[in-house]
C-alpha cells in the first residue's frame, strides 16, 4: 500500500490530468498546504512502516508452530518500554505540530496590501463573484491576474457551502451571517477547477467553480469587456431582439419571467439568480455543469431542474413553459451578451 | 403476564422458557444481548446495501442509476444507520451478553430498564427507516448541518424523521449507559476489584460514561432543531439572530466523543482476544486501561477539528490541532501494548485472532490519516473530500467492524454453544480485508486529487473514473465477504463443533461456566482473586455445575416494551402533526411506567 502511495504522489506531481489535485499547487497558499502535507505524510509513512513491520514480524515470528508449543512466559508489562513508546510519538508529533502552527498563521487569510478584493457569495447551487472596486458581478467563473494577491471575502445567501479551488488553495466554508476570508496569490496562468465542498442539498454535486488566471493584459481586457454596457434592445435585430423580448416578457405565473430573478444591465433588476449582463462571455452555465454553447443553453432552458435537481421555490430556476421558438431566440440573445 | 412470575429456578429445572412471548417479555441480559445482536446485524446489512447502491452509482462518471435526492437520502441513511443502528448496538449486544458474565453477576443492575433500552432502540431504528416507505428518508447528512435542515431549506418530512428518530435512539443509549455504569460499579463478584476487571468491561465502563455525558449534548442540539421545525423557534435561523455554528459546536461536541463510543468497545474486545490467542496476559494492563480513560477524556477537547474550514481563526485552529495530535499518543500506546502482548507468545491464528490482528493493522492506517487532518492547514485540502471518507472507513470498518467480528468469532461459542467454522471465518476475514482495502485505499487518492464527498455524480474531467471503479469493485467484495459469515452461521447451527465451557482456553470469568450459560449464569456467585482467574491457580472459587440451592432470576415483564411503544406513538403523532396521538402516546407511556414501577418483579 505504501508503494501505491508513492505512485500517487509521483503521478500527481506531473498532473494536468487531475484538474482538482491538491498536490499540484498553483499558488503560494496551496503550495504551503501541499508542503505541510508532504512533511506529515513522510512522518506518517515512517510510523506506518515501523509499526506494521513490528506487527507482521510478531505475528510470523511468534506464531504457534511445531517446536513452539507449551505456554509462553507470562510477561505483564515493562515500565521503561511504556515510557519509551509514549515519548516516541510525542517527539514525532512535535515535528508535525511546529510546521503546522507556522503554516496556520501564514495562511490565516490576511491579505497583503494592494490585494484584489473579491466577494464570494454561495447560493443553492451556484457561486456569485463580485469585484467591488471594479464594479463587476459575475457567476461561477473567476478571472484573476497572475501574480497579484487576491483577497476573498465570503458569505452565503442561504445554506452553508464551501468554496474550494484545490490547486489555488484550501477550502473555506461560506456561512450565512458570517464573513470568512481567504488570501491567495496565483502564480501561473491557467484554468483552475473547483467545486462546492460542503454538502448543501440536492445539487451539491452541481455547484462548480473555476478560475481563469490570466496575464495582466488579458485580465484588463476582460475587465473592460465586463464594464461595457450591453446594447439597448432597440438597436438589436432579428432573433436576438426577439430573445430580448422573451427575456423581458411577463409570463404566467409572474415568477416564471426571466427578469424577476436575473439582472441584465439597463434591462432588469432581478437579484435571485446570476447576473446575466455578460453571460455570453462565460464558458459554462448551470453552476458550471453545462458548456455555454447553443446546445448547452437549449438543454438548460428546456428543463433547469432536470439539469440541476432540487427545486427550491423562489430560489432556483423552475421549469418554464417556453416554446422551442422562444428558446432559440433566448439562446441567440444570451449568446450575444458578451 | 399482568403480574410477573418470580421464577424460582430449581436446581435441576433451569430450562429456559421459550416462544416469542418469552422473548418479548424477557429481562434476561443474555437474551437481550442476542436481540441487540440480531437486530443490529439486520441494520448493518441494510446500511451495507445502501453503501453498495452508493458505490454502484459512483462506479462510473455522471451515472444515473439513482437521482440526486435518492443518493442524498442513501448516504445520509448509510451514515446514520451504521453509526446509531449497527456499530453502537453491536457493541451493546456484547455489553449485554458478556459484561455480567465477565464480572461474575447474574444480570445487569436494572434488567427491566435493559429490556426497555432494547425496545426503544428497535422502535427508533424502525421509525427512522419507516421514512423510506414515505419516500422521505432523511437527506441532510448524518451530521445534519443547520441551516440545511431547517424548514426553509428542507420542507419535507425527511428531517422530521431524522430529528425524532435520533431522539428516540438517544433515550435507548442513555438508559443503557446508566444501566451499565451501575452494573459494572456495583455488581462485580467479590474480589473483582476495578483493576482486576477484564479490559473489555473496562472499556465498556469508559464508553458508557461517554454516552451519558455526550448524548445530552446532541439531545439539546436536536431539541433546538425540533423546536425550530415544529414550533417556529429560531435557534438556527440566521435572519432572526441565530447562529449556524451553534449546531456544529453542539453536534461535534457530541460527535467526536461518539467516535470513541464506537471504537473504545472494540479496543476492549481486541484486548480480550489478543492475550487468549497469544497465550500471554495483556501487556501493560494498567497502561491500556488508563490510556482508554485518557482517550475518553481527551476526546472532549478536540471537537473543533471537524470545523477547521469554518474559519475559527488561527488560535483556535492551533489549539484544536494540537489537542487532536495529542490523542495519537494514548492510541499509539495501546497499539504498542497489543503488539507487545503478541511478542514472545504462541500466536494461534484462529479466526478471532486474525480479525484482531486485522483490526490493529487497519486501525494504524486510519490513525495515521487522522494525524494528517489533525493539522488544520493540511485538513483544509482534505476535509469534506474522499480522503476523510477513506479515514473514517479505515477507523470504522477496519477498526470497529473488524474488532466486532473478532468478538463475534470469539464469543459465538459462549453464546450459542457451538464453534463457528474456522476455515470459513478465515475466508470471511481474507475477503473482508481485500475488499475494504480495495474500496477504501483508493479513496485517499480520490480525495487528494480533488473529489468532494456527498456528490451524486462527478465529471470524467476529474480523471478519477478508474479509481472510483476500483473502489466500487472493492465495496462489492467487502459486501460479499459477509455472505460467507451468514453461511457460516447457518452451517454452524447444525454442524458446528460443540464448544464446551472454555474452547479457547481463555482466562476470564465468562469461560468458567457452560456454553451457553444457564439462565442464572453462576450457580453460586464466584469469588475472584486474580485478574486472569482461569489462568491462575485458585484464581476463582469453585463454581458447581448445579446450583446447590434455588436461584432467583427475574421474571418476564411486558411494561418495558409498552413504555417504548408509548414513546414510538409520541414520535409517530409528531410526524403526523396530530396532537391527540402525541398525547395518547404520552399518557400510555406514563401508564406503562406506573405499572412497571409497581409490578412485583422478584419475590
Amino acid at each position: 500500500m505504501g508503494v501505491t502511495t508513492f505512485a500517487a504522489l509521483g503521478l500527481s506531481a506531473c498532473s494536468g490530468s487531475f484538474p482538482q489535485s491538491t498536490l499540484d499547487p498553483a499558488s503560494g497558499f496551496s503550495s504551503d498546504l501541499a508542503d505541510l502535507y508532504r512533511t506529515i505524510f513522510w512522518w506518517a509513512m515512517f510510523v506506518f512502516v515501523v509499526v506494521e513491520a513490528l506487527l507482521v514480524y510478531a505475528v510470523i515470528r511468534y506464531r504457534a508452530r511445531p517446536g513452539r508449543e507449551g505456554e509462553p512466559r507470562h510477561v505483564h508489562g515493562h515500565t521503561a518500554l511504556e515510557i519509551a513508546w509514549t515519548l516516541a510519538p510525542a517527539v514525532i508529533l512535535v515535528f508535525i505540530a511546529v510546521p503546522t502552527i507556522q503554516t496556520i498563521f501564514k495562511v490565516d487569510g490576511t491579505p497583503p496590501d494592494g490585494a484584489l478584493e473579491i466577494e464570494v457569495i454561495g447560493h443553492q447551487w451556484w457561486w456569485e463573484f463580485k469585484y467591488p472596486e471594479l464594479g463587476i458581478v459575475t457567476a461561477n467563473e473567476l478571472h484573476l491576474p497572475v501574480g497579484r494577491p487576491v483577497a476573498l471575502t465570503m458569505t452565503s445567501a442561504d445554506v452553508i457551502h464551501s468554496f474550494w479551488l484545490p490547486r489555488l488553495g484550501g477550502k473555506r466554508d461560506v456561512i450565512q451571517g458570517r464573513t470568512n476570508r481567504l488570501a491567495l496569490t496565483p502564480d501561473s496562468v491557467g484554468e483552475y477547477m473547483g467545486q462546492c465542498a460542503e454538502y448543501c442539498g440536492s445539487s451539491h454535486a452541481n455547484m462548480r467553480a473555476r478560475a481563469f488566471v490570466e496575464t495582466q493584459a488579458d485580465f484588463e481586457a476582460w475587465v473592460q469587456q465586463q464594464l461595457t454596457s450591453p446594447p439597448p434592445v432597440d438597436s438589436l435585430d432579428g432573433l436576438v431582439q426577439r430573445g430580448a423580448q422573451v427575456f423581458t416578457s411577463i409570463r404566467e405565473p409572474a415568477n416564471h419571467s426571466c427578469i424577476v430573478c436575473h439582472r441584465i444591465e439597463g434591462l432588469s433588476y432581478g437579484a435571485i439568480g446570476p447576473n446575466l449582463t455578460h453571460v455570453g462571455s462565460r464558458t459554462t452555465i448551470a453552476g458550471g455543469t453545462l458548456p455555454n454553447t447553443a446546445e448547452g443553453l437549449r438543454r438548460w432552458l428546456r428543463n433547469p431542474p432536470g439539469e440541476k435537481p432540487g427545486e427550491m421555490l423562489g430560489r432556483t430556476m423552475p421549469k418554464i413553459d417556453l416554446s422551442e421558438e422562444e428558446i432559440e431566440a433566448l439562446v441567440a440573445y444570451l449568446q450575444s451578451l458578451r | 403476564m399482568a403480574t410477573s412470575v418470580a421464577a424460582h429456578v430449581p436446581a435441576a429445572a433451569a430450562a429456559r422458557r421459550s416462544g416469542i412471548w418469552s422473548w418479548i417479555t424477557t429481562t434476561d441480559h443474555k437474551r437481550i444481548g442476542i436481540l441487540y445482536g440480531v437486530t443490529a446485524f439486520m441494520f448493518f446489512l441494510l446500511g451495507g446495501l445502501e453503501a453498495l447502491i452508493i458505490r454502484a452509482q459512483l462506479a462510473s462518471p455522471n451515472n444515473t442509476l439513482v437521482d440526486a435526492d435518492t443518493y442524498n437520502q442513501l448516504f445520509t441513511m448509510h451514515g446514520t444507520t451504521m453509526i446509531f443502528l449497527a456499530v453502537m448496538p453491536l457493541s451493546a449486544a456484547f455489553f449485554n451478553y458478556i459484561i455480567p458474565l465477565q464480572i461474575g453477576a447474574r444480570d445487569v443492575a436494572f434488567p427491566r430498564l435493559n429490556a426497555f433500552s432494547y425496545w426503544v432502540f428497535l422502535f427508533g431504528g424502525l421509525f427512522i427507516n419507516a421514512s423510506f416507505l414515505f419516500g422521505a428518508a432523511p437527506d441532510g447528512g448524518w451530521f445534519g448541518y443547520a441551516n440545511l435542515t431547517s424548514k426553509a431549506y428542507s420542507p419535507g418530512l425527511n428531517i422530521d424523521f431524522w430529528v425524532l428518530g435520533l431522539q428516540i435512539l438517544g433515550i435507548a443509549s442513555l438508559a443503557a449507559g446508566f444501566n451499565f455504569v451501575v452494573t459494572i460499579i456495583n455488581m462485580r463478584a467479590p474480589g473483582m476489584k476495578l483493576m482486576r476487571m477484564p479490559v473489555f468491561t473496562w472499556m465498556a465502563l469508559v464508553t458508557q460514561f461517554i454516552v451519558i455525558t455526550a448524548f445530552p449534548v446532541i439531545t439539546i442540539a436536536l431539541v433546538f432543531l425540533m423546536f425550530d421545525r415544529f414550533f417556529g423557534t429560531n435557534f438556527y435561523n440566521v435572519t432572526a439572530g441565530g447562529d449556524l455554528l451553534l449546531w456544529q459546536h453542539l453536534f461535534w461536541l457530541f460527535g467526536h466523543p461518539e467516535v470513541y463510543i464506537l471504537i473504545l468497545p472494540t479496543m476492549g474486545m481486541v484486548s480480550e482476544v489478543l492475550p487468549t490467542f497469544s497465550r500471554k496476559p495483556l501487556f501493560g494492563y494498567a497502561v491500556v486501561v488508563y490510556s482508554g480513560v485518557l482517550i475518553a477524556i481527551m476526546g472532549w477537547g478536540v471537537w473543533s477539528h471537524h470545523m477547521f474550514a469554518t474559519g475559527l481563526g488561527p488560535i483556535a485552529d492551533s489549539v484544536f490541532g494540537a489537542t487532536t495530535m495529542l490523542i495519537a499518543i494514548p492510541t499509539g500506546v495501546k497499539i504498542f501494548n497489543w503488539i507487545a502482548t503478541m511478542w514472545g507468545g504462541r500466536i494461534q491464528l484462529k479466526a478471532p485472532m486474525l480479525f484482531a490482528i486485522g483490526f490493529i493493522a487497519m486501525f494504524i492506517i486510519g490513525g495515521l490519516s487522522g494525524v494528517m487532518h489533525s493539522s488544520p492547514p493540511s485538513d483544509l485540502q482534505q476535509t469534506d473530500t474522499y480522503f476523510v471518507v477513506a479515514h473514517i472507513h479505515y477507523v470504522l470498518v477496519g477498526g470497529a467492524i473488524m474488532g466486532i467480528f473478532a468478538a463475534i468469532y470469539y464469543w459465538w461459542p459462549k453464546v450459542f454453544g457451538r464453534m463457528l467454522h474456522d476455515g470459513m471465518g478465515k475466508a470471511h476475514w481474507g475477503f473482508m480485508l481485500l475488499g475494504m482495502n480495495l474500496s477504501f485505499f483508493p479513496m485517499h487518492f480520490i480525495g487528494l486529487l480533488g473529489m468532494p464527498r456527498r456528490i451524486y455524480r462527478y465529471d470524467t474531467a476529474l480523471g478519477l473514473d478508474t479509481l472510483n471503479l476500483v473502489a466500487s469493485i472493492g465495496a462489492f467484495i467487502l459486501g460479499a465477504s459477509f455472505l460467507i459469515f451468514i453461511f457460516n452461521v447457518f452451517w454452524t447451527r447444525k454442524r458446528g463443533q460443540l464448544a464446551g465451557k472454555n474452547p479457547w482456553n481463555a482466562a476470564t470469568l465468562e469461560w468458567a461456566i457452560s456454553s451457553p450459560p444457564p439462565v442464572y449464569n453462576f450457580s453460586v456467585l464466584p469469588t475472584v482473586s486474580s485478574r486472569l482467574p482461569l489462568w491462575t491457580e485458585h484464581g476463582v472459587s469453585e463454581i458447581p455445575d448445579v446450583p446447590p440451592e434455588p436461584v432467583h432470576v427475574p421474571g418476564g415483564t411486558i411494561w418495558p416494551i409498552l413504555t417504548a411503544a408509548g414513546i414510538l406513538a409520541i414520535a409517530g403523532g409528531a410526524i403526523m402533526h396530530t396532537l391527540w396521538i402525541v398525547l395518547a402516546g404520552a399518557l400510555f407511556m406514563v401508564f406503562s411506567i406506573y405499572r412497571w414501577a409497581f409490578e412485583p418483579f422478584e419475590v
